[in-house]
C-alpha cells in the first residue's frame, strides 16, 4: 500500500470533512496556517457557518467576503444567498439589488427537494474562486474548505453531476462542467477525511471512502486522524509498570513517596492515596490508548489512504495557540 | 479503584424518577457525545428497575451496539431483546426491552401510503425522482420522520416509556420544529405562489401564459432551465393533495413532544464546544415550553484525577532521578531490577497523571460554570473501554440510576 506523504500543499484545493466533533475545523484551520507559513497565500472557507474557524485564529466571526485571519490566511463564512447573488451578478448580469427576500426563500424552498442546488452554490463559489486564481484574476495559492461532515459531504461534491442530471440545458449546464474538471483533476483537488481512534468516526470514514471512490470523481487525500493519546511504555517498560501495581512494590512506593514529601508536610496517608490515584491515572492512559489503537488498526486496514497522526492535547483546547501546535504537528507528518 | 464521578459542584442525581414519572424520553446533543449509549442504557435500566415494557427507538447505532441490541438490519420494527441475552449478561430485568431503528424511507413510504388521497396519486409520489431526494439524500428529513414515528408508536399505547436518541442534525434542535416546519410548508402560501402557474393551467404546457409575468420564474428559467422548474411543481402539487391529512398529524406531534408525558433529557462532554451546544439546547427547550428533565454528563474522567494527593506524588514522580527506582530495585521484582528503567517508568506515569489532570481540571471548571441546568444531572465516567453490549450498557445505566 503506498503509505507516503502526499504532496497535499502542492494542489489547489483541499476538502476537509469528518464527523461531527471530531476536530474538522481545527484540522483545516492548521492546514491553512501550515501553508500560509510556507509563504502561501491561503483563501479558508467554512461551510456550516458555526463561527469556530475564525475563532481558531482568534479573530471575531467573517462573512462572505474573504478577511485576512492571520498574516497570510484570509477567512469567509459560506452563504448561498450572497453566492446566488454573486453568480447572477458575474454571470447572467443580472443586478439583484437589496435583499433576494422571496427569490431566496423560494431557494430555500426548491432546495428542499431539489437535489443539489443549494450544493452547487457553495461548491460553485469555491471552484470559482480556485479557476480565478490558477488563471490569475485572483490571488490565492491554496483554497482549504471546512467542508460539510460526512453525511453530507458526498450530496455537496456531488452536486455539479445531480445538476448536469436534472438540467438538460442552460448556461447552468455548461458551468457544472468546468466545475467537474475542476473538481476531479487530481493535480488541483483532494478530499480529505478527519477521525478520531473511536469506533464511530472510524467506521464513517471507512463508508465515505468506499462511497466517494464510487459515486465521486473527486481525488483522495489522506486521513487525518486527530486526538491520537501517546503511547506511554514500550513492551519492556510496560511491564515494569504492571510490576509497580502489585501490591508489595506500590506500598514501597508509597512509603517512598510519603518520606520523599514528609519535608513538604505530607503524611503517610497522604502518600497511599497520592501514589494510587497516579497508578491508576496510568492504567487508564494506558488501556484508553489500547481501545483507540484497535479502532486505529482496523482504519490502517481498511483504508488505503496515507493516514497523517495528530496530537491529544492535554494543555488546552482551543485559539491560535491549538492551530499552530495543529500545523506544527501536520507539517511534520508532510514531510515539512 | 473503579473510575468513579467527577466532583461534584452541581449534585448528581438519579434519573430514576424521571423515567417513572414520564411516558416519553428524548435525548438530543451534538454529534460524538454518545446520546445513542445513553438513550440504550437509560431504556434498559428502566426496564430492568422500573419493569414494565420499553421501547428505545435508536437512529444511527455503532455497529456493534446496534448488534447488541439484536438491530441487525431491521428496519421499522421493534423487535424485544430476549430475555435469555439480558440473563446472559448478568441482567435480571423486571421488564421487557424493545428496541427499533428508524428507517427513514420506510417511514415516509408508510406516510405518503397514508394520507395520499388515492393510489394513483401516492403511486405518482413514491416514484417522482425529487421525492427520492427529499427522503434518502437529505439529512434533514431524518428530523421530522423520527418525531411521527415516536407519535406513531406512542399512539398504539404498547409502552409503558419510550426513549427516543435524536438525529444527528448539523442544528440538533430542528427536530423540534420539524413538526411546525412540516405543517407551515404545506399550509404556506409560497407553496401555493410556486405551484398557482400549474395549477391554472392544468398540466404540462400551460405555464408558458402565467410564468412569464413572474420575476422569479424569469430569473429561475434561465438559471435551471424550465423543465427542472415543471418537475418541482409538479411533485408539489401532487404533495400537495395529503396536506388535510399532513398539517393534522403534524400538529399532533407538536402536541405531543410538548404534553407533560413527555420530558427532554441533553447528552454531553464536558469539552467546551458540546458543552456550549447543550446549554443552548437547555436554553431553547425551556424557553420554547419544553419539558427539560435531566442533564447528562458523559465521558467524564474520574475524580481521583483532581485529588491534591495526586497531584503531589505524580510531580514527585515527574520528577524522579533515581533514589526511589534504586530503593525499588531491593524489592524480590525482576521487572524492578532496573533502576534506570523503573526510574523512566515513574517519570512517564507521573507525566501521564499531570497530562489528565489537567483535562479534569478544565473538565470540573466547565461543570461548575454550567448555568440553567436542569435539576437532574447525571454523570457517566469515561470508561476505558468502548461500550458495545448489553452489560456495558447496564454499567452506563448503574451511573444513570445510581443507588446509594
Amino acid at each position: 500500500m503506498e503509505r507516503r506523504a502526499p504532496d497535499l500543499l502542492g494542489r489547489r484545493l483541499l476538502f476537509v470533512t469528518g464527523k461531527g466533533g471530531v476536530g474538522k475545523s481545527t484540522v483545516a484551520a492548521a492546514f491553512a496556517l501550515l501553508a500560509a507559513e510556507q509563504g502561501q497565500r491561503v483563501l479558508v472557507v467554512e461551510v456550516d457557518s458555526k463561527g469556530d474557524l475564525a475563532d481558531l485564529f482568534e479573530h471575531r466571526p467573517v462573512g462572505f467576503s474573504p478577511v485576512q485571519v492571520h498574516p497570510g490566511v484570509f477567512a469567509m463564512s459560506m452563504s448561498t444567498e450572497a453566492s446566488l447573488r454573486e453568480y447572477l451578478r458575474l454571470n447572467l448580469r443580472i443586478p439583484v439589488l437589496g435583499r433576494l427576500g422571496p427569490l431566496a426563500r423560494v431557494l430555500d424552498f426548491v432546495a428542499a427537494a431539489a437535489p443539489g442546488v443549494k450544493e452547487i452554490l457553495t461548491v460553485g463559489k469555491i471552484c470559482w474562486e480556485v479557476r480565478e486564481s490558477i488563471e490569475g484574476r485572483a490571488g490565492w495559492d491554496l483554497v482549504v474548505v471546512d467542508a460539510a461532515a460526512t453525511g453530507h459531504i458526498i450530496a455537496q461534491l456531488g452536486a455539479p453531476e445531480s445538476i448536469r442530471e436534472l438540467v438538460a440545458v442552460g448556461p447552468v449546464r455548461a458551468q457544472t462542467e468546468w466545475m467537474s474538471g475542476l473538481l476531479s483533476d487530481p493535480a488541483v483537488t483532494a478530499l480529505n477525511i478527519v477521525a478520531t481512534p473511536e469506533e464511530m468516526p472510524v467506521n464513517e470514514t471507512i463508508e465515505l471512502v468506499e462511497r466517494a471512490r464510487a459515486e465521486l470523481t473527486v481525488p483522495m487525500g489522506a486521513v487525518i486522524v486527530n486526538r491520537v493519546l501517546p503511547e506511554l511504555f514500550t513492551r519492556a517498560d510496560q511491564e515494569t509498570f504492571e510490576a509497580l501495581r502489585e501490591p508489595e512494590p506500590s506500598a514501597r512506593l508509597a512509603e517512598l513517596v510519603g518520606a520523599a514529601a514528609a519535608g513538604a508536610g505530607g503524611s503517610p496517608v497522604a502518600a497511599t492515596v497520592g501514589t494510587t490515584a497516579v497508578l491508576e491515572g496510568a492504567r487508564l492512559a494506558v488501556s484508553l490508548r489500547r481501545t483507540r489503537a484497535t479502532h486505529l488498526s482496523h482504519l490502517r486496514r481498511s483504508v488505503d489512504l496515507p493516514l497523517l497522526y495528530l496530537p491529544y492535547l492535554f494543555a488546552r483546547a482551543h485559539g491560535l495557540r491549538v492551530t499552530r501546535v495543529m500545523a506544527d504537528a501536520l507539517g511534520e507528518e508532510l514531510g515539512l | 479503584m473503579s473510575p468513579g464521578r467527577t466532583s461534584a459542584s452541581l449534585d448528581s442525581r438519579s434519573l430514576e424518577p424521571l423515567l417513572a414519572a414520564k411516558e416519553i424520553v428524548v435525548f438530543c446533543g451534538s454529534g460524538g457525545v454518545g446520546k445513542t449509549s445513553v438513550a440504550a442504557a437509560a431504556a434498559l435500566t428502566a426496564a430492568t428497575r422500573l419493569g414494565g415494557r420499553v421501547l428505545v427507538l435508536t437512529i444511527d447505532p455503532a455497529r456493534r451496539l446496534a448488534s447488541a441490541l439484536g438491530l441487525d438490519g431491521i428496519g421499522n420494527v421493534e423487535r424485544r431483546v430476549p430475555a435469555e441475552a439480558l440473563k446472559a449478561a448478568g441482567i435480571e430485568a423486571r421488564g421487557e426491552l424493545w428496541t427499533a431503528m428508524l428507517d427513514t424511507k420506510q417511514s415516509w413510504d408508510d406516510l405518503v401510503a397514508s394520507h395520499a388521497p388515492d393510489e394513483e396519486t401516492a403511486y405518482r409520489i413514491l416514484e417522482n425522482r425529487l421525492y427520492h431526494n427529499i427522503t434518502a439524500r437529505f439529512v434533514q428529513s431524518h428530523d421530522y420522520i423520527a418525531m411521527e414515528r415516536l407519535y406513531e408508536i406512542h399512539a398504539t399505547g404498547t409502552y409503558d416509556l419510550i426513549v427516543i436518541d435524536t438525529p444527528p442534525t448539523r442544528n440538533a434542535l430542528d427536530f423540534l420544529e420539524a413538526p411546525r416546519r412540516m405543517a407551515d410548508f404545506f399550509g404556506g402560501r409560497l407553496l401555493r405562489w410556486l405551484t398557482m402557474p400549474y395549477r391554472v393551467g392544468g398540466r404540462r404546457g400551460a405555464r408558458v401564459i402565467n410564468v412569464a409575468s413572474r420575476p422569479f420564474y424569469q430569473v429561475a428559467d434561465r438559471i435551471l432551465g424550465s423543465q427542472f422548474l415543471q418537475d418541482i411543481a409538479e411533485f408539489f402539487l401532487n404533495f400537495q393533495s395529503m396536506y388535510a391529512g399532513f398539517v393534522t398529524r403534524a400538529k399532533a406531534v407538536e402536541r405531543l413532544l410538548h404534553d407533560k408525558r413527555t420530558t427532554f433529557g441533553v447528552v454531553t462532554t464536558l469539552e467546551a464546544a458540546p458543552l456550549r451546544e447543550a446549554e443552548y439546547f437547555c436554553e431553547q427547550l425551556q424557553d420554547r415550553g419544553f419539558h427539560l428533565g435531566a442533564l447528562v454528563l458523559n465521558k467524564t474522567l474520574p475524580a481521583y484525577l483532581l485529588s491534591p494527593e495526586g497531584d503531589r506524588a505524580a510531580l514527585l514522580l515527574a520528577a524522579e532521578t533515581g533514589p526511589i527506582a534504586e530503593a525499588l530495585a531491593a524489592l524480590d521484582a525482576p521487572a524492578l531490577a532496573e533502576p534506570e528503567r523503573t526510574a523512566r517508568v515513574l517519570r512517564t506515569v507521573g507525566e501521564s497523571f499531570l497530562n489528565f489532570a489537567v483535562v479534569a481540571k478544565r473538565e470540573a471548571e466547565l461543570r461548575a460554570e454550567l448555568a440553567r441546568a436542569p435539576e437532574v444531572i447525571a454523570d457517566v465516567p469515561n470508561f476505558d473501554a468502548d461500550i458495545y453490549d448489553l452489560a456495558g450498557l447496564a454499567r452506563i445505566g448503574e451511573h444513570l440510576f445510581p443507588t446509594g
